[in-house]
């Protein structure tokens, strides 16, 4: 440690030159930086990591559901896979892609020179490696990790062993992590544009993302609270959700879901913004509607505080309580039918190429807004006594999550690779990758919509027999999908190794500062000097 | 240190150097709470590695602070740092409004839902009989008596101690601003001092529901949101006094000018948020 | 380019989709919508999902029949030149009151089958349904067959689940004692649970609802048809949460009377006198029936547990140590662990005999004889 904690003698040199590392090298350089580049990468790298760690337990949940019985994984690992999938894959896999992207694009679309607090950046990332650790140390404790779904209810926590003491510290420390990138993050916007960059003269992208980190730091810390009760029932002798003293398990769900709606969306919305950038950019033509696509994302991030007893219409609320929360929900599809008809609108009669950002955002137009029709679906009370806990919403979230989400990611990582690394990938593979994805994609999950129909109950190892079939075409496509990333990491890796030169401005139609302004790749520090803003 | 002039005379960007304090803070962090994971589950070694973690984030904020306040005073920090820290600030103390809001919803809940709940007819008919629903509560399952924190003692002292601190840091936020050193540094010294008494009074209030009216953590949903409202109320109490009392110390070295003076500003928001919050227990949790 | 791999993506898709379901192989009819209905709230929530469906199909097909024109007629390849328009707030209001006005058309319905739903009055017979880890108890407290209660789990066999055995045909979804009831009757259920929470639901019915430990929460169906109807629990509620099955048998009020009978004789065969006094062989006997009908899902037949979530009756600490603290943790569970309380569960001499038994069994040597009056005089 000595040898990095004296940082004073590098001061001099640090910013001379555009391109250089700041006093650390090697390992160091990564440990140490406080440029947004190079955590942008470090999130990318790490949300990656943790996609092949959650798909790879997503596997061993299909391979198990391959066949009825138990074959491969005892009923207690199974849940236990399920838990950590679902909270890898969300805080691990999809929230840290999206602030990835955050952090290498935010600066460069509002002309700022990097993040409003670029050392507390710093440790918004690397709080997550430790927390991963937390996570995954869970598996090697005694009584292993918990078996109680990623939403955690009480009061089956309670009963865990103490890899639910590490799961709620991993929370924590995710929770922290996440409320001081969105700190940055919305300084950042409100406080670092470039002169003449007004609030709405910027990107969408960088519109989604102030809405986002509102909702983070709104929302976590609520989770925070929720996981502090559990642990204190746990160890300290609390009533919260035990009736016996009075505290009632119900409410750990609305507190749970509290921050768990306005979660999805946080989910979604950064991804809306990478579409609202690639859409126009290969249609040639502006965004159909840009002010109304900003208030439809403020509705959304409004309502999206006030429909979250939608996952719980069978813990038996009053009528009322069932009524109000259903008419809030579906009024969300309002919201969305805008921005689904302007991505539209900005399509039409524009001049379309189909290069593989393009394919990505066309496959997300077209399977996320299933997923919102399986979500109305489920937002009608009636409806959902019959599907709540049944794979149809395994089905619906998928749709939203890996459709919506990590489709929308792959195709923002194609779409700004030749920015970041002044390599092109390989087209002809990248449309592959594509193609492959888009079907064992449908064949995993669109399934899944039939078993739940017939009411096969999600987070169980074994099912009666007439799920059989559904349930081998899903595990086949799961493999099929989960092996067609690893394509993937080959084709980004060939790019960034031996790419061919990228184009300062790679996309004909692409018009957001980083694309006008500055060079592929960008340089270190993107704008020393403010831009010129027209 | 990087600090761009730029040609316009545009608002200089502040970029800070790469620096070691991140990483130290989390390993601190995964140190803590592996440890305390170890100390709940009774196993060796956690309170090593708890201690050890918690030294080395004070370490870790000691020296990360100090080269924050090293730049401020060396004049490194533009008018656009100083917005962006008032904006960070702000948002910080939203989100742990949030945090206060989701113990305050459970407080609710119960009053208003669980334990009618539980002492209504068709509760009492088949799980809890004899149950009557009542606040304070500690459910049906608690068979022990116990007595609630009355108002009027201690806690009324308590209010009035830290709405009077809430005073006092105006009054020395005042004395800044016209530049009155003598006054602003006896202000800030009431300040810590009104923080620092009404902590002790809360230890002995605690003692005294430990002690004399059989309140715990355990006494059901009534024991279990009053500690915890007033505890993480006390600990925010605690992390504000020690904010005031660095910076004081930073006031009698001669730091802040009237015109620049962030961190007096941020820790002074800090502390009324603070004061709100109590002002919320003090009417939620022991007077209604 | 674009053709080429559409096409070539075209050939995988069938491919994959032939293979997909040749591997299914299974001789099941493949289920693919809700269970059929057989209740009247059952058949709202049916009638809901085809409209809702169809409008959803129809705003799916218009929305995309949009952008797949687009994609069709709108592709640079084919020389489109972009058109430059952009905000119209005509539109814009359009497509947003459009949706508004469906939403609106679909809330109508659906809020009379939440009501309908939720309408738990005028019931004719209230069963309280407990949900344990892992098995429905079941108390009919009001109306005829008053006063049956009994305990219903899983009646699949082991060996089927592990695969040494054939399946079924109605794996998973068997029970040795069904919950029945008269056809034509509005059934109140009332949800509770033990120890976690629980969910209790018949598809056919269109019947789900939590069982909440500590709270009591009700729902009610009334079946039209004589059958047998399965459904699983649907929350989570710990390992063995997928093998928790329901079972409700619609039998015609005549038979319904009738198995009230019988089953109100067995009840009085069943009822053991707590003052009998045993001798260690029978009690042992009947200790690993009620072991083996309780107690193996977490402390296994072998008595070696799962160590360390459960731990093992074999040499251990309580099992061979002073018998109040084995009978005080029978009686009483323990807190926070899945060690429920069986002193509701459990009559007198099952608890002697599973105590006795289990001090008694494997390589626990203790020769002690706990006799049901020990347990009475235990009981609070
Ligand atoms: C990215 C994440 C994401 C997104 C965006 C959504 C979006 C929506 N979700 Fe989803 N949801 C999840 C992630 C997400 N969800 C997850 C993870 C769960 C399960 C959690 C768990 O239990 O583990 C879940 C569960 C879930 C439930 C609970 C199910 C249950 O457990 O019983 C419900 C119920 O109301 C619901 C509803 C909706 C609705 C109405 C939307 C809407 O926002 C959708 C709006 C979109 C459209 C409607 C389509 C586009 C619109 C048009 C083309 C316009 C015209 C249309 C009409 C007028 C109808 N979701
Ligand atoms: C955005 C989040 C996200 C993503 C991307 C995914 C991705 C996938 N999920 Fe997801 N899933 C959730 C979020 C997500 N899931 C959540 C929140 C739950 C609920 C959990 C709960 O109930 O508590 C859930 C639950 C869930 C279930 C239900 C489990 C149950 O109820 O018991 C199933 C079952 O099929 C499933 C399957 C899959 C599959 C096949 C993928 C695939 O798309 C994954 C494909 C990816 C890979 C396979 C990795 C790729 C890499 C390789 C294959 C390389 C090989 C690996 C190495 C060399 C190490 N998921
Ligand atoms: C749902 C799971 C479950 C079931 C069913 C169950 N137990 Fe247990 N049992 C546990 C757990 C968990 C513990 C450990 C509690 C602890 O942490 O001390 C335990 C502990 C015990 C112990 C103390 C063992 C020791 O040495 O600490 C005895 C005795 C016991 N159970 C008897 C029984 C009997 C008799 C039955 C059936 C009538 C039964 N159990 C059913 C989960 C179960
Ligand atoms: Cu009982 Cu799941
Ligand atoms: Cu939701």
């Amino acid at each position: 440690m000595s040898a990095v904690i004296d940082d004073h003698g590098h001061a001099k040199d640090d910013h001379h030159h555009g391109d250089h590392h700041h006093g650390y090298g090697g390992m160091m350089r990564w440990i140490t930086t406080t440029n947004h580049k190079d955590i942008g990468t470090m999130y990318l790298w790490f949300s990656f990591m943790m996609f092949m760690v959650g798909g790879t337990m997503a596997l061993v949940i299909r391979a198990e559901l391959f066949s009825p019985g138990l074959q491969i994984v005892n009923p207690d690992f199974f849940i236990q896979m399920t838990t950590m999938h679902g909270l890898i894959m969300v805080f691990g896999a999809i929230m840290p892609a999206f602030v990835g992207f955050a952090n290498w694009l935010i600066p460069m679309q509002i002309g700022a020179p990097d993040m409003a607090f670029a050392r507390m950046n710093n440790w918004s990332f690397w709080i997550l490696p430790f927390a991963g650790s937390l996570l995954i140390m869970s598996f090697f404790v005694p009584g292993g990790a918990p078996g109680v779904g990623w939403t955690m209810y009480a009061p089956l926590t309670v009963q865990m062993g103490m890899g639910m003491d590490l799961t709620i510290f991993a929370v924590h420390l995710l929770g922290m992590s996440s409320i001081m990138g969105s700190i940055n993050i919305v300084t950042t916007i409100l406080n670092m544009r470039a002169p003449g960059m007004t609030l709405m003269k910027m990107p969408l992208f960088v519109w989604t993302w102030l809405i986002t980190a509102y909702l983070l730091i709104a929302s976590m810390p609520v989770l925070a609270g929720a996981v502090t009760m559990t642990l204190t029932d746990r160890h300290f002798g609390t009533s919260f959700f035990n009736a016996a003293g009075g505290g009632d398990p119900v409410l750990y769900q609305h507190i749970f879901w509290f921050f768990g709606h306005p979660e999805v969306y946080i989910i979604i919305l950064p991804a809306f913004g990478v579409v609202s950038q690639i859409l126009p950019a290969f249609s040639r033509k502006p965004l159909f509607g840009y002010a109304s696509m900003v208030y439809a994302t403020s509705s959304i991030a409004i309502l999206s505080f006030i429909v979250w007893a939608h996952h719980m219409y069978t813990v038996g609320m009053p009528v009322t309580g069932q009524l109000f929360f259903m008419y809030a929900t579906t009024l969300i599809a309002v919201p969305t039918a805008c921005k689904i008809f302007n991505w539209l609108a900005t399509m039409w009669r524009g001049s379309l190429t189909f290069e593989t950002p393009m394919l990505f955002a066309l496959g997300f137009l077209f399977l996320f807004t299933m997923g919102g029709f399986s979500g109305l679906v489920l937002a009608l009370a009636a409806v959902d006594i019959q599907l709540h806990d049944t794979y149809y919403v395994v089905a619906h979230f998928h749709y939203v999550m890996v459709a919506g989400a990590l489709f929308t990611a792959f195709g923002g990582i194609y779409f700004w690779l030749p920015k970041w690394t002044g390599k092109m990938y390989n087209e002809t593979l990248g449309k592959w990758h594509f193609w492959l994805t888009m079907i064992f994609f449908n064949i995993t999950f669109f399934v899944q919509h039939f078993s739940g129909l017939a009411g096969m109950p999600r987070r169980i190892p074994d099912y009666p027999l007439m799920f059989e079939t559904w349930n081998k075409i899903s595990s086949i496509g799961a493999f099929g999908f989960g092996f067609s990333q690893l394509l993937f990491l080959y084709i980004i890796v060939k790019a960034i190794t031996s790419g061919e030169k990228a184009a300062d401005k790679q996309w004909e139609g692409a018009d957001s500062l980083e694309w006008t302004h500055l060079p592929s790749p960008a340089p270190y520090h993107s704008f020393e000097t403010p831009p010129a803003i027209k | 240190m990087s600090q761009h002039p730029t040609a316009q005379g545009t608002p200089a960007y502040f970029i800070p150097q790469p620096m070691p304090w991140p990483i130290m803070g989390s390993v601190a962090l995964f140190c803590m709470a592996l440890g305390a994971v170890f100390v709940f589950n009774g196993m060796s070694g956690g309170w090593v590695s708890l201690a050890f973690g918690f030294v080395l984030l004070l370490y870790m904020m000691f020296r990360w602070f100090g080269d924050v306040i090293r730049e401020s005073e060396t004049h490194m920090y533009s008018k656009q740092v100083d917005l962006s820290f008032r904006w960070g600030m702000s948002w910080f103390i939203f989100s742990e409004v949030m945090f206060f809001a989701g113990f305050f919803g459970a407080l609710f809940w119960f009053r208003v839902v669980s334990v009618p709940d539980l002492g209504s007819l068709l509760h009492n008919e088949i799980l809890w009989p004899g149950f009557t629903s009542h606040w304070p509560s500690a459910g049906p399952g608690f068979s022990e008596k116990f007595s609630p924190m009355g108002a009027w003692g201690l806690p009324a002292l308590n209010t009035f101690l830290l709405l009077s601190s809430g005073a006092t840091i105006t009054v020395a936020h005042w004395a800044l601003k016209e530049n009155k050193r003598g006054l602003l540094n006896l202000f800030m010294f009431f300040t810590v001092a009104l923080g620092v008494i009404f902590l002790v009074c809360q230890v002995i209030e605690y003692g005294h529901g430990y002690a004399d009216l059989n309140l715990k953590l355990t006494t059901g949903v009534y024991g279990s949101t009053f500690y915890m409202l007033t505890g993480f109320h006390g600990f925010h109490v605690t992390l504000g006094a020690i904010m005031l009392a660095v910076i004081l110390a930073r006031c009698l070295a001669g730091h802040f000018k009237p015109d620049q003076h962030f961190a007096f500003e941020a820790v002074a928001w800090y502390w009324h948020f603070v004061d709100v919050v109590w002002l919320g227990l003090f009417i939620f949790v022991y007077w209604l | 380019m674009q053709q080429f791999s559409a096409r070539k993506s075209g050939q995988w898709a069938l491919i994959a989709g032939l293979f997909a379901i040749a591997a299914a192989g299974s001789a099941h009819a493949l289920v693919w919508n809700l269970q059929p209905a057989a209740t009247k709230i059952a058949d709202d929530i049916h009638s809901l999902h085809e409209y809702v469906m169809v409008l959803i199909v129809v705003i799916f097909v218009g929305v995309f029949g949009v952008m797949f024109y687009s994609v069709f007629a709108h592709r640079k390849s084919k020389g489109h030149k972009a058109a430059n328009f952009h905000e119209n707030t005509t539109v814009e209001i359009i497509w947003t009151v459009i949706p508004f006005l469906i939403l609106v058309v679909i809330a109508w319905p659906a809020t009379r089958a939440v009501i309908a739903q939720k309408d738990t009055s005028n019931s004719d017979l209230t069963i309280k349904v407990t949900g344990h880890q892992w098995k429905w108890g079941y108390d009919y407290i009001k109306g005829e067959g008053e006063g049956i209660s009994f305990v219903s789990k899983l009646s699949t066999p082991r060996d089927q689940i592990e695969g040494t055995a054939a399946k079924g045909e109605n794996y998973l979804l068997e029970v040795d004692n069904e919950l029945v009831v008269p056809v034509g009757k509005k059934i109140r259920i009332l949800t509770t649970a033990a120890d976690v929470i629980h969910a209790w639901g018949v598809p056919a019915f269109g019947a789900k609802q939590d069982a909440i430990p500590g709270f009591i929460r009700d729902i009610h169906f009334k079946a039209e048809k004589i059958g047998t109807f399965r459904g699983q629990c649907v929350e989570l509620c710990g390992k063995e949460h997928g093998f928790m099955p329901i079972v409700v048998r619609v039998v015609s009020a005549e038979d319904y009377t009738k198995w009230v009978d019988g089953e109100k004789k067995k009840l009085a065969a069943a009822a053991d006198d707590p003052a009998k006094v045993w001798t260690l062989d029978d009690i042992k006997a009947r200790g690993e029936k009620v072991y083996a009908a309780n107690c193996v899902a977490c402390h296994q037949a072998n008595g070696k547990g799962t160590p360390p979530a459960f731990p093992p009756l074999d040499g251990g600490k309580i099992t061979i140590g002073p018998k109040a603290g084995h009978i005080d943790i029978v009686l009483n569970g323990k807190p926070n662990t899945a060690m429920a309380a069986f002193a509701k569960q459990l009559n007198d001499t099952d608890i002697a005999a599973v105590v006795t038994y289990e001090r008694n069994a494997w390589g626990n040597k203790t020769g002690e004889l706990i006799q049901p009056a020990e347990i009475k005089a235990l009981r609070k």
